[in-house]
Order: C-alpha cells, then structure tokens, then sequence
C-alpha cells in the first residue's frame, strides 16, 4: 500500500521543523515518533482523556484529534516546550509539592490545560477550577490534589501580579 | 549506648518518619520527562497488533490471512494454533487453595474457538502499527456463531448453555462459610431485614494502557521485556513459564507505569503472543493496547448479585448476618491469581467491622462469555462494604437508633484484640471505636444532620452516609497465593549496600506506580541506618537488579517491602558500626549513625563520615585487620508470618444532594478516617486515600461495563464508559488514627485500595438517606440517574 504523504513545515516548542508525514498521522504521533517529544501522552485517541493535549497556535488542542498535516505552519508548544521556557515552572512546583500526580500520565495534559486557565488571570473558585480541568482525566489522585495546586499557583500569581 | 528503642529511632530529630517528602519522580514527570514503555524505541523495532473476535462465542470455521502477509511491511502473521505450537501448552487459573474450584485450559489466543468478544485471534507484526492495524483488516475469519452464556442469574440453569462442555457446568466455584448459629439466630431475631444488591461490571482504565516491548538475543538466549507491570518477578515466571524460556534468562524491566490498580498483575494473551513473536523474529516487538481493545481485553471486575438478611434485637445488637453472592466472571478464570478471588473475599469482609458471631455466607461464581474478570483495586470490598453498611443502616432505621449510635453499639472494641471476625479471620490492632468519634467530629455530624433537616423543608433533598470497613492488606503467605500453587511471592526482599563515596544503593522488590514507593523506601532505609535522604538511591523495578519480591500488590509495598527495607537497613547500620568499632577502637554499642557520620552515641561527636566507611571498605581494606571483611551490604526478606492479611479498618462518611426530579446525585463531601498504621509520609498516604476514593466513586456511580444479551459490549469507549472526572468530584478530608501493626517492628499496613473500598458504600447509604422520604432504595451500582429515578418510581 501507497501511503499518501505530505512535507509540513510547522514550529515545535520554538524550533522550525520539516517532515514528510503520512497525512493520517495525527499530531501527537507526529512528535513522539518523529520529534521524540514524547511528554505528550495518548490515553484513550478519541479526544475523551486529554493526556495528548497540546498548544497549537496559542490554543489547547486534542493533539490526537488534529492531523499533523493541520498543523502545518502552526506553532505548536509541548510540555517540554513549557518547562524550557519557565512558563509553568510555578504551577510544576506546586504539583510536586503537593503530590497533584502520581503516574504522571495525565500530567502533561492537565498542566497544559491548567496553564491556559492560569493565563486568564483571574479569580477562581475550586468548583471553577473543577470545571475548567473536567476535559483531563486522572485516574490516581481523584483531583484533590491537582485542584489545590493550580489554585495555589493562580492565587500567587494573583498575588504577584501588578 | 546504641541500642535505641525502636519508637526513639522514628522520633529522632533526624527520622523521616512521619514527614510528607515530595518524591523526586514527580519532579520528572512534570517536565514530561517520564518514560514510559511506549516512549521507549529500538533498533529494528516492530509492532503488534491484533484480529479479536467480534462474537462472544463462536467457532473458527477457518482462517485466510493471505492478504495481511501480502501487504509490504507485515513481517509476520501467526494464527492462535500457530502460537500454541510456541507454547508450553494452555493455561488454567485455579488454585488450589480455592477447593472444588474449576476452570478449563485457556489458550494465548483462541485456537478453534472465541470464548468472548474481543478474544485475540491472528496476531501481525509490521514496521508500525498503524501497517499492522491495515493489515488486521485483511485477515478474513469464518465464524459459526455459537450461543452465548451472558447472565450469571440463569448461567447454572439447565438448558442455558454450558460453556467449556468438559467442565460439565458453568460454575466455577462454590464456597460457604458458616460460622455460629445462623439459623437459631434468625429464629430468635427481633427483626429480620432483608435486601437484595446489583453491582455492574467495570474495569481499571489505567490512563497508560497496557504495554510491552520484548527483544530476544538467540546469542544469549537472553529475553528482555520492558512492560508497564506492578508484579516484576510474577510477570517474569509467568512469561518463563507459558513459553518454555528458563526464569533467569527473561529479565522483566517496568519503566515509568502510568497507572495500574490492579490491571497490570495478570497475564494476557496478547502480551505472550508478542513475546513469542519477538523470539521467533529475533527482533523487538512493541505491543500497546489501544483504549477500545483495553476494554475488551484487560480484566474486568465486580459482576455481583447479593441478597442478604440481617438478624437484629430490638435493643439494637445484631444478631446475625448472611449473604449469598453470585458473581459472573468471564469465559475463563484469569491465572495465576484466578478470578474467584473477588467473591472469596465478599466473603471474608462483610460485615467485618462488627462484633456479632453468626454469619452465613455464600459464593456461587460462575462462567459467562465475557471479559475474563479479576483482581482490581480493594478486591471484593466494595461489594461486602456496600451491602453490611446498608444493612447496619437499615437495621439503624429498625431500631430507632441514629446511624452512628448503633454503629458505637456494634463496633468490634478497641480494647478487644485480638480477635476473630464473624467470617472467622484474625484481626488486630484495629481501631473501629477511634475512628468513628475521630469522623464524627470531622463531619461536625450533629451540625451537618440539623443542615439537612433544614434543607428538606426547602424541597433540597441531601443525605449522610456513615460506612466502618476492614480492609485486607498486606497478605501472608498461609493466605491464598503461597500455598495455592502461583509463582507469586508474598515475601518481599530489600537488598542494601554502602557504596564507595558514601551513598546507599536500596534496592527493593516491591515496584513503583507513581503512589511514591521509592519515597517511602527511602524514607525508611534514610531513618533506619541514619543518612539523608538524599544519600539514598532506591531501585526497584528491574528483575535483573533487585531482590526476589512479590511486587506491589494488595496494599502489601509500604508493610512487607518496608518492613524488608528497615530490617535490611538495620543490617547495613549494625555492619558499619562494627567496622567503624574496629577502625575507631571502639565498643560498637558506643556508636550511632546521624547525618551520614559515625557519631560518638553519647554526645554525637562525630567520628568518622560514612564516606570514610565506604572508602575503606572498598579501596583501603588493607587498613583492616587480616580476619575481618567487610561486606558494607546486607539483604532481608520479610513476610507475615501470624495472619493471612494485615487488615486495617477505617471510616468514611459522606454528604450528597439527590436531584429528585433529574436523578442526579452531586458529591457535596467526603471525609475519611484511616488507621493503616503508622504513617510514612503523610502526604502521599492521604493521596493514595483520596485516588481510592475516587476510583470506588467512580464504579459506584457511573462506571460500568454495558453488555447485551448476545455478549456484546456496548460502550467501549470513553465517551460512553464514563468515568470520574474533577467536576464531579468533591474535595475529600483524611485524617488518621495510627495503631501500628504488632505483625512488623516498622508497624506499617496498607493503605492503597482502602479508598476505592469504602466509598461506594458510604455513598450508597447518603444518597439512601436523601431519599429516606420518599421510601425509595437504591441497591443497584452503578447509581445512575435512571436507577434512581426508578427507585423513586418517576421511569
């Protein structure tokens, strides 16, 4: 069999790169198998558990749901992305802290997720932040933990902002 | 003088005994830097997929995968008789412990014949899995649809059909315990309460699926297999086992594990497939399951039909319980560790709080074409839990007593251990009377029932929930596995040694999830032998490396791995300080370990660091006398030697609204009070309650494994099997009563499924209580919206 074929050229995590890819290869596919970013996961590749979640063109995306041909010319930011950068350094902290994962599966995902809500800078209630995270699933923590670190991380922000 | 007693060596200044360390896993995990098996790539790698059969039951009339092999890419097709020949022949999952039980021979694949739907068929192996999911779908399979054996109410009647022929029937198992005058005591009763109970089918859904790379080297005959497993060395003489390779030769290596819960301590068929496709092709072979084949072939759990009656006196003491638990497991009986286990344990719990002493219960298990089911987080207990507490309550309701009075009534004492529950198991060391006070201050229970009250006259319908437990941890080797026949070790082993510079090599037996066992191993190894923390490098995980252990299983890592790892620690402590004796002259008992010195144990001067003590014992032995060797490593095994389970109890209570109108039931709070003994690391025992939690709110709300008469699974996916995302999730508060286990010096029990034990129970008995005006009960789990609405009589 012809696998059909495309040369997409994207930026992934601040570096331009080109592949030819299989034009049913989706997104996270793509940079695990080709970029070797491998932080995003894939739980379930029908857009339900959000493990595979990834930032394309600044929004949080089901990186299982896009074809990497759709992301041609897109930026896209990864988990790694976001840790080289120091965006979610903060946020990071505070799940170590206080024990938000425990496989760490879901991690990358949730963080990505949490930190869009962080860049709306504002106030949050708990049952807010519940709800803003009911797109990730956690299997191991029950979300307890998680929800207490991204309100820690947004109240300090608050704190801290101007 | 050295000799400190064992509580001064927890509560020194220096002890990490009680202390919430973060764990430096986690720290890579949010950097994404996980690895987990599917990240993990091999030279000349190639990938497996399978053909599973579409029908619950059905004959393989014949198999073409001509097409598949055609297609460029495939490197190898192989059928379920082709895989047989590579086989030390099928498998049967008795054991024997388990008297009369009966299960027929289970093939890898299915040779001649499909047992349930989503049985693997024809394996394929291509250059990536998206040629050999292509390729899948040009094997062409003639099927003789065969009927299909789907209800566990109607599987033992006559003219259903038998499933295996050579078994004669579909029962698996029978089992009855009868202990005091069951009988006598109903006839005596005051009142007699009876109830029947419907427990749906779900299962694990682990985020990482299962997964597995295995690379064979015909050079060394040397067959390596990295798999996302919490049993190392069971998976290790599993693989050696089915497929006729020596136990030495495979080593088992478990990477990052994305979630287990039970899943990942079974064997399935499609993972021995691709390991014998990695020998035959001498190449590595990656197999991850993909969500949809997870639900049709990872174990399922909890298919359970109860009723039950209680005895109980007018004053309000009850007087005698039974039960009688059908369970409808799958075509098979999973091996090693069987798929009785569940309704075993239904069995042995129930009730398992209170001090009564008659109790009759029954197990009737039998075969279904399903998804084989087994062991998956707080075996059984859900199930026993659910069906005492509503009981207590009922019996609560039938005596004019509060829900907690009649528990303070009931409770086995504090005072009273050891002692022998009803089912006729040791307990000790529990807490029952501690627990329940400690909640009800936490729940400010009196205030939460005046709320209540209040809101009833707004038309706001919530409820409370009060459900006691006992729960199995940490088995022994007189239990199930070590004397029922399985290569499962219910020892575990702790391997310790002083390197050169001073640092300390723990390796360790039981594994990682993510719950924080390297933490809480190196917590313990860094208190028992005096260094930091940081001094310590905890291995666990690699069959080649650590000591013989049974994995992490059954709430066992932190009470029979730690206990290994204080034993072994104390060891290494007790060597170095004599070698330090010798280089110091010095009496041994005259010295300590604190902060990675050798202190004077009087004033804790320090005398010499334990990078010296390395340096010496590894480089400079000649500094030593002729007749004295050091070997600065020491390894100790420990099990439980007096009792089949550290058991623990504990208590939940919880708080929920029931939309009448709407049937939706929202989670308002939950509280929990756990006595697994002593804590390690506060933090990460809170956390393994709250998961637990969850996942047991999980199945009692809305998880469930839909089939239809024919065996056909009707929502494998995530969109339609739901499971507990934040929204719906209330936050849980924890506290503990510790009563540390006299079974170990280190006093630690269990404490990772007790969680998903407990809270079905004790959200079954809040949402009954919100509809307490209404007279209607729900007994049906999970708790979906039509259920109640059914039970208010509006569908």
């Amino acid at each position: 069999m012809n696998e059909e074929t495309q040369i997409i050229t994207l930026t992934v995590n601040g570096e331009q790169v080109s592949r030819l890819v299989a034009v049913r290869q989706h997104l996270v596919d793509f940079l695990r198998t080709e970029l070797g970013l491998t932080g995003s996961h894939l739980g379930c590749e029908h857009g339900i558990c959000g493990a595979c979640s990834v930032r394309v063109d600044g929004d949080v995306l089901r990186g299982c749901l896009i074809l990497a041909v759709q992301a041609d010319g897109a930026e896209v930011e990864t988990v790694e992305g976001l840790t080289e950068s120091g965006e979610i350094s903060d946020l990071q902290d505070n799940f170590v802290e206080r024990g938000a994962l425990q496989c760490g599966f879901c991690t990358p995902g949730m963080l990505i997720t949490a930190a869009e809500l962080l860049l709306q800078g504002t106030p949050k209630t708990r049952d807010e932040i519940r709800e803003f995270l009911s797109g990730n699933f956690c299997r191991c923590t029950g979300y307890h933990a998680i929800i207490d670190a991204v309100e820690t991380t947004l109240n300090q922000r608050l704190e801290n902002s101007p | 003088m050295s000799h400190t007693t064992l509580s001064n060596v927890f509560d020194r200044p220096n002890s990490y005994i009680g202390r919430s360390l973060s764990r430096p896993g986690a720290r890579r995990a949010v950097a994404g830097r996980g690895v987990y098996t599917d990240d993990i790539d091999f030279p000349r790698m190639v990938h497996a997929a399978f053909v599973r059969s579409p029908y619950a039951h059905a004959k393989i009339l014949h198999i073409d995968t001509a097409a598949a092999k055609a297609m460029p890419g495939v490197v190898l097709v192989m059928n379920g008789a082709e895989l047989a020949e590579r086989c030390t022949g099928p498998w049967i999952g008795t054991l024997a412990c388990f008297e009369g039980m009966k299960s027929a021979p289970q093939f890898a694949m299915a040779v001649d014949r499909a047992c349930w739907q989503g049985e693997p068929v024809v394996m394929v192996v291509a250059a990536s899995r998206a040629v050999a999911e292509d390729a899948c779908e040009r094997v062409v399979i003639d099927w003789e649809e065969l009927p299909a054996t789907t209800a566990a109410e109607t599987a033992l009647d006559e003219n259903t059909p038998v499933i295996h022929p050579d078994l004669g029937d579909n029962l698996a198992f029978k089992k009855v315990i009868d202990k005091g005058d069951v009988d006598a005591a109903f006839e005596a009763a005051d009142i007699v309460l009876e109830e029947s109970f419907s427990f749906g089918r779900h299962t694990a859904v682990s985020l990482e699926t299962r997964a597995l790379i295995s690379e064979y080297d015909p050079g060394t005959e040397r067959l390596t297999i990295h798999t996302s497993s919490q049993v190392p060395h069971m998976i290790q003489a599993v693989f050696a086992r089915t497929l006729g390779v020596p136990e030495h030769n495979v080593r088992i290596i478990a990477p990052d594990v994305g979630g287990s819960f039970g899943l990942k301590i079974h064997t399935f068929g499609d993972e021995i497939a691709a390991v014998a496709a990695s020998i035959k092709l001498a190449r590595p072979v990656k197999f991850i399951a993909d969500r949809m084949e997870s639900f049709f072939s990872d174990i399922h759990a909890r298919e359970h039909l109860i009723s039950a009656r209680m005895a109980v006196s007018r004053e309000g003491d009850i007087q005698a319980l039974e039960i009688d638990d059908l369970a409808g497991v799958g075509a098979y009986s999973a091996y090693p560790r069987t798929s009785v286990f569940e309704a075993n344990q239904v069995l042995n719990i129930t009730g398992g709080p209170y001090k009564h002493k008659n109790y009759r219960a029954t197990a009737t298990v039998v075969y279904l074409n399903k998804v084989p089911t087994s062991q998956y987080r707080a075996v059984g207990h859900p199930i026993g839990i659910s069906v005492a507490e509503h009981m207590v309550d009922r019996a609560a309701e039938a005596t004019g007593l509060d829900p907690v009075e009649f528990r303070r009534r009931n409770v086995m004492p504090d005072d009273g251990y050891p002692a022998v529950i009803a089912a006729g198991l040791p307990v000790k060391d529990l807490s029952h009377e501690a627990c329940l006070e400690k909640l009800v201050a936490m729940m400010e229970y009196d205030e939460l029932k005046r709320e209540q009250a209040a809101l009833r006259e707004q038309g706001v319908h919530r409820g409370i929930g009060i459900a006691g437990f006992i729960k199995g941890t940490a088995p022994g080797p007189l239990g199930y596995y070590g004397v029922g026949g399985a290569p499962i070790a219910t020892q575990d082993a702790c391997t310790i040694k002083l390197e050169p510079a001073g640092g300390v090599i723990c390796m360790v037996g039981v594994s990682e999830q993510g719950q924080g066992v390297d933490t809480v191993m190196g917590q313990i190894a860094a208190t028992a032998l005096g260094v930091t923390f940081e001094s310590i490098r905890v291995i666990s995980g690699d069959t080649d490396s650590v000591p013989y252990g049974g994995g992490t299983y059954a709430s066992r890592a932190t009470a029979i791995g730690g206990e290994a790892v204080y034993q072994a620690s104390r060891a290494l402590r007790t060597e170095i300080l004599t070698m330090a004796g010798i280089l110091l002259q010095s009496e041994p008992s005259s010295l300590d370990i604190v902060d990675n010195n050798v202190v004077a144990a009087d004033n804790g001067e320090v005398r010499i660091p334990l990078a010296e003590i390395g340096r010496i014992g590894h480089f400079q032995v000649g500094e030593l006398p002729h007749d004295y060797q050091p070997v600065l490593s020491a390894t100790r095994r420990f099990r439980v030697s007096e009792l089949p389970y550290i058991f623990t109890n504990g208590i939940h209570g919880a708080y929920v609204e029931v939309d009448t109108d709407t049937g939706f039931i929202r989670l308002l709070k939950h509280w929990v009070v756990e006595d697994c003994g002593r804590v390690i690391n506060p933090n990460l025992a809170d956390e393994q309650v709250r998961g637990g939690c969850v996942q047991g709110l999980g199945g009692a709300l809305y998880e469930h494994c839909i089939y239809d008469d024919a065996g056909q699974l009707q929502n494998a996916t995530l969109a339609d099997y739901l499971v507990p995302m934040p929204a719906e999730m209330p936050d849980i508060e924890v506290a503990h009563i510790q009563t540390p286990t006299t079974e170990s010096e280190l006093g630690a029990k269990g404490a990772g499924e007790s969680g998903t034990g407990a809270a079905p129970g004790v959200v079954m008995g809040a949402v009954n209580n919100a509809l307490r005006p209404f007279n209607a009960v729900v007994t049906t789990q999970p708790m979906t919206p039509e259920i109640v609405l059914q039970a208010l009589g509006k569908v």
